[in-house]
């Protein structure tokens, strides 16, 4: 009998797969109550690093052409497409789900990625337009992306919440940290992994694992973040609270469905900010 | 001194088949009724042909529309999408292949097949495969249905490319194609079949019909089809309109153009000139877009002219294989011939004609870039598309003149404007009767940025939002 | 160095507003257009025989170069050595144009050297920031050029043009070009470093490109090395623009240096390319062009040396300095 070699779950800041500067770590367990491995519990300064990481990305990535961006994110449904088994095997480990529910779980993750990867080069043409102003001036408003998000991932799902949680964030050239479900992390690390080997640059999405109450006041209080979807959290309106100091943009619980095939523009555009810019017109 | 040695892509990149049939239902037909395609730099027969006949045309349509009502209109946007994502990708894979195949079938240089036209091919296959499942958002409403069979005839001067324009948003739309490449550059469009049988596209979805104009003809007359989109000339443009009228067909027609370069006195001048270059001899000037009046401001217009020649000293022609060649052959004997009748014509209503000393070729089909100075609006080679590697140079000295003569044409296409006056480039392009206008740059490309012209340049636009509605019912 | 009448080219007495008038009238550079045609440029495929003629040319262009301040006579010595026999295991290898050093090192460098025909430049007017009084800067050069400096590459005083002060800058470059001048007559030649990198935007570098070339220098060159931005193919398109309009325009031939950041091979023959067709063939001579470099040397050789034998080389087929 060969003996299995176990992968350890860390988090993913920067493109690299630190363990908690805390050095902690909690234990998961599978569908039936036995233990699945030790996961790293991120900390206060993981956050800290975390957001410094996505701010010094992020510029880097909303300057990269809308096509470029589209291929990355299309890129990275291959390589989930290509790594399905993994999902499905952790995805039913940690649930108990059947094969055939988990298989679907995978299936619309993957669709979401290639339904979110055609909406960089398209955003302006439904959402931005020119003005028709009363006077000799050039008016346009265009969406760009509002900067660093800091998300709560919805605790209840394995894999399509994540997906859902993390694309509409970065689509546009927004960078994102992101926190994921503390009872089903596993999905989330295998997914940095398929985000590392996808050509997206380090430091655009970051994933924690830990607690999301004990994380989320150092993220919704931080100044240096300029949104917050709070869908994974269980004390969401003290969190919207400390958001306020710096009038993050905030996404409220229950807001939009994370769990279908599709996102929503209007998820994006949450994200986003809209540029208004005049020209005067004459020789 | 520094003389660049030859550096040629390698041939063997592609294979060509002795001979081809259409692309009918998935599958390719047995090869009959041939006609022999050429390299039109140095003659060497490619390929056998087959010239599509009423029953190719029949058929074509018969596995369009059977795939429309059974396949393709059952399935739903995401997937329609994903196979254009694929088609997209192995595009991709293999473009150093499509790129040799396109110069050794066109003429033009390896360095723009690689650079400009195909990885336009990609990104417009790519951007649409992004529509498929977001057609609520086209700007019809909710479930916009497509039309249903569309005949599409593309011409040669960018022939992969015009494909792409045409069947990206067709399929993304939910409609099924029969296409028709031109007579002299049927190549890398029966390449692109083989690539849409490795994408495993449902059969019929894509069809491929080679032929002359009568086989366009039949294309566009037949019963069964919902619509027309046409690239390529003026005249045929018109022919097509007049042969839909009354029926039921809509139609998107991109035509021919003449289009006006403006400089000011104020632009970045060196970049202007190489706007101007890039604006009529990118593409040997096969090009509807192409720059082709020099609208320069009198104040101007020496220097401009003196840095332009000095420029144009720098243009190499020759074998369209070689890396560093910038303009290489004419497509035809036929263009060729137009060309050389058109400048002659210029020359005896009085214009000046030079052209750098170029070497050229002992076979193939060549033409050396020209600018013909001292044109005014009154002259042929002011007004009539030339479609060649020539720059017909007039002066201006106002804004108001320079609009004036921009607008006076029959063709509404694309305009340039240069200068370094951020307002006077807006009011240049509210007044500029142009689908395009292009500020401080020319010949820009973009599958999200719509393209297409006002008056007898055609109707309809290609990229973009825009580019969808077209191919969607509830819109012209 | 220049033969032309300054006033004649302003069209005026020279004085700030002047020279303020007379660079802003100068036609823009639209930063998209200049930056697709030098990628464009850099799409030539040079093999064969023009990359064996560009590979040697490029060696004779070079300002080989050592600015460090931990420099020694021992350093200077060995690059010098090296500048002699670049290619231990090719002695067809050419010679680089010149050496470049500070100015305290420029005797070190002509002991070296002997009777070879290498030229000694050196760095002056308190390279690389210019932030010191201009007779500091003058005594800077002098110390230099009484060493024996064949050429001097001196500073433009980047604050004064980026606040408009274009007349103090002309000045100093006219006060060093005065301090070039030796007893005997001769005089050593100037480089004039625009530092385009702190210029930041093409439309300074073209206004600063014309205000040196108003005060007579042999060559404009774009940076010191020891920015984080240095030379690139645009500025440098850019620059060679500069110095063909100015040639059209007064019969002056100047030459154009670009250095720093230039470390392949493939890199100095787009350069070449570069020159080839914008300025123009006239200036395809370390007379009118230069690369300054330390690493480019020793890649380039690599090339070489695989044009010969047929395959790859590496890094211990070619001598540290």
């Amino acid at each position: 009998m060969r003996l299995e070699v176990k992968k350890t779950y860390k988090l993913f800041i920067g493109g690299k797969f630190p363990r908690s500067e805390s050095g902690r770590v909690y234990k998961v367990n599978n569908h039936k109550g036995e233990f699945l491995a030790n996961v790293a519990k991120a900390s206060r300064k993981d956050v800290r690093e975390s957001v410094v990481v996505a701010r010094s990305a992020q510029s880097g990535w909303a300057g990269a052409t809308a096509y470029n961006r589209g291929q990355i994110l299309y890129r990275i449904a291959e390589m989930l497409e290509g790594r399905r088994e993994q999902f499905v095997a952790e995805i039913r480990e940690l649930t108990g789900q059947s094969d055939k529910q988990a298989n679907q779980e995978v299936d619309r993750a993957i669709d979401s990625w290639v339904w979110h990867a055609g909406w960089t080069d398209k955003i302006d043409a439904v959402a931005g337009n020119m003005n028709p102003v009363a006077g000799p001036f050039f008016n346009i408003s265009t969406n760009q992306p509002t900067g660093v998000v800091a998300a709560f991932v919805p605790q209840e799902s394995p894999l399509v919440g994540l997906v859902n949680t993390i694309a509409p964030a970065i689509v546009s050239g927004n960078s994102i940290i992101a926190i994921s479900s503390e009872t089903l992390p596993i999905c989330a690390v295998t997914l940095a992994e398929v985000l590392e080997t996808s050509d997206l640059p380090g430091g655009v999405v970051n994933i924690l694992t830990g607690n999301a109450t004990e994380l989320g006041s150092w993220l919704a209080s931080h100044l240096d973040v300029n949104a917050i979807d709070l869908e994974g959290t269980s004390n969401a309106a003290e969190l919207e609270m400390l958001a306020a100091e710096n009038l993050k943009r905030v996404i409220r619980k229950g807001s939009y469905s994370r769990t279908g095939a599709t996102g929503s523009l209007q998820h994006i555009l949450d994200l986003m900010e809209t540029k208004t810019v005049w020209h005067p017109k004459g020789h | 001194m520094f003389d660049y040695s030859p550096a040629p892509e390698s041939r063997d990149l592609v294979n060509f088949q002795a001979s081809y049939g259409h692309f009918i239902g998935g599958k390719f037909t047995k090869p009959a009724n041939g006609y022999s395609t050429i390299n039109p730099a140095t003659e060497e027969v490619l390929a056998e042909i087959s010239r599509g006949t009423a029953k190719d045309v029949d058929s074509a349509v018969k596995s369009a529309r059977s795939a429309y009502e059974k396949t393709w209109s059952k399935l739903d946007g995401a997937t329609r999408g994903k196979y254009l994502y694929r088609i997209a990708r192995i595009i991709q894979e293999r473009s150093r292949e499509l790129a040799v195949a396109e110069t050794l079938n066109n003429g033009k240089p390896i360095k723009e097949t690689r650079d400009a036209d195909i990885p336009l091919v990609a990104s417009w296959f790519f951007y649409y495969a992004g529509w498929a499942d977001k057609l609520d958002y086209a700007g019809l409403g909710a479930n916009p249905m497509a039309h249903g069979v569309v005949s599409q005839i593309v011409p040669w001067n960018f022939p992969l490319m015009m494909l792409a324009w045409k069947i990206a948003p067709a399929l993304a739309a939910g409609n099924t194609v029969v296409l028709k490449p031109a007579e002299t550059t049927p190549l890398t469009a029966l390449l692109f079949a083989e690539i849409c049988q490795q994408a495993e596209l449902p059969d019929g979805v894509v069809n491929i019909v080679t032929g002359f104009g009568d086989t366009g003809a039949m294309m566009v007359g037949h019963p069964d089809v919902n619509k027309i989109a046409f690239t390529g000339s003026t005249d045929v443009g018109r022919i097509i309109a007049k042969q839909i009228a009354g029926t039921e067909k809509k139609a998107t027609l991109e035509l021919g153009g003449k289009a006006a370069n403006i400089v000011f006195e104020d632009a970045a001048l060196d970049q202007a000139v190489e706007g101007i270059v890039n604006g009529i001899f990118f593409n040997q000037g096969h090009v509807c877009c192409a720059g082709s009046r020099l609208l320069v401001q009198e104040s101007i217009q020496h220097v401009v002219i003196k840095k332009l020649k000095a420029r144009m000293e720098n243009i190499r022609l020759g074998d369209p294989m070689d890396k560093n060649t910038d303009i290489g052959a004419i497509n035809s004997k036929e263009q060729l011939t137009k060309i050389d009748r058109l400048v002659k014509q210029g020359v005896k209503e009085g214009g000046e004609a030079w052209a750098p000393s170029c070497v050229m070729p002992k076979n193939g089909f060549w033409y050396a870039p020209t600018i013909i100075t001292g044109v005014s609006p009154a002259n042929t080679v002011a007004r009539e598309e030339i479609f060649g590697p020539v720059l017909s140079v007039m002066t201006f000295r106002t804004p108001a003149e320079a609009v004036a003569k921009a607008n006076n044409s029959q063709y509404g296409l694309s305009a340039g404007v240069w200068t370094e006056k951020g307002s006077r480039i807006l009011k240049m392009a509210d007044q500029l009767n142009a689908g395009v206008v292009w500020a401080n740059t020319f010949n820009q490309f973009d599958p999200a940025s719509p393209f297409g012209g006002f008056k007898e340049s055609g109707y309809g636009r290609e990229g973009g939002r825009h580019g969808l509605l077209s191919y969607l019912k509830g819109s012209n | 160095m220049s033969s032309i009448d300054p006033e004649a080219v302003v069209g005026s007495r020279i004085t700030n507003q002047s020279l303020s008038r007379w660079l802003h009238s100068l036609p823009g550079v639209d930063k998209v257009g200049l930056e697709a045609r030098s990628a464009s440029l850099a799409t030539r495929s040079i093999k064969t025989t023009s990359k064996a003629w560009a590979l040697d040319m490029a060696i004779q262009m070079m300002d080989l170069t050592t600015l460090e301040g931990s420099d020694t006579k021992e350093r200077v010595r060995s690059l010098c050595l090296k500048a002699i026999t670049p290619d231990p295991t090719d002695l067809t290898a050419p010679q680089p144009a010149a050496i470049c050093v500070y100015g305290d090192m420029v005797k070190h460098a002509k002991e070296a050297l002997g009777k070879n025909k290498i030229y000694v430049a050196a760095v002056a007017t308190a390279f690389p920031s210019g932030r010191a009084s201009l007779p500091v800067k003058i005594a800077d050069t002098k110390d230099a050029v009484n060493a024996g400096a064949d050429e001097i590459d001196m500073v433009i005083d980047r604050g004064a043009f980026l606040s408009g002060n274009y007349l103090e800058v002309y000045k100093q470059i006219i006060a060093v070009k005065a301090a070039c001048e030796r007893k005997d007559g001769s005089r050593a030649h100037l480089k004039v470093i625009l530092e385009t990198g702190e210029l930041e935007t093409y439309d300074n570098i073209r206004r600063a490109s014309y205000l040196a070339m108003l005060a007579g220098p042999d060559f404009i060159k774009t940076s010191t090395g020891k920015v984080s931005v240095n030379a690139t193919l645009p500025i440098t398109l850019l620059m060679l623009q500069a110095v063909k309009d100015w040639f059209d325009q007064t019969k002056i031939q100047i030459g154009v240096k670009p250095a720093g950041g230039i470390r392949t091979a493939k890199d100095a023959i787009k350069y070449l390319v570069v020159v080839k067709e914008t300025a123009g063939e006239m200036w395809l001579t370390p007379k009118y062009f230069r690369f300054g470099a330390s690493s480019l040397l020793n890649d380039v050789l690599m090339q070489r040396q695989k044009l010969r034998t047929g395959h790859y080389s590496g890094p211990d087929y070619v001598s540290v300095d």
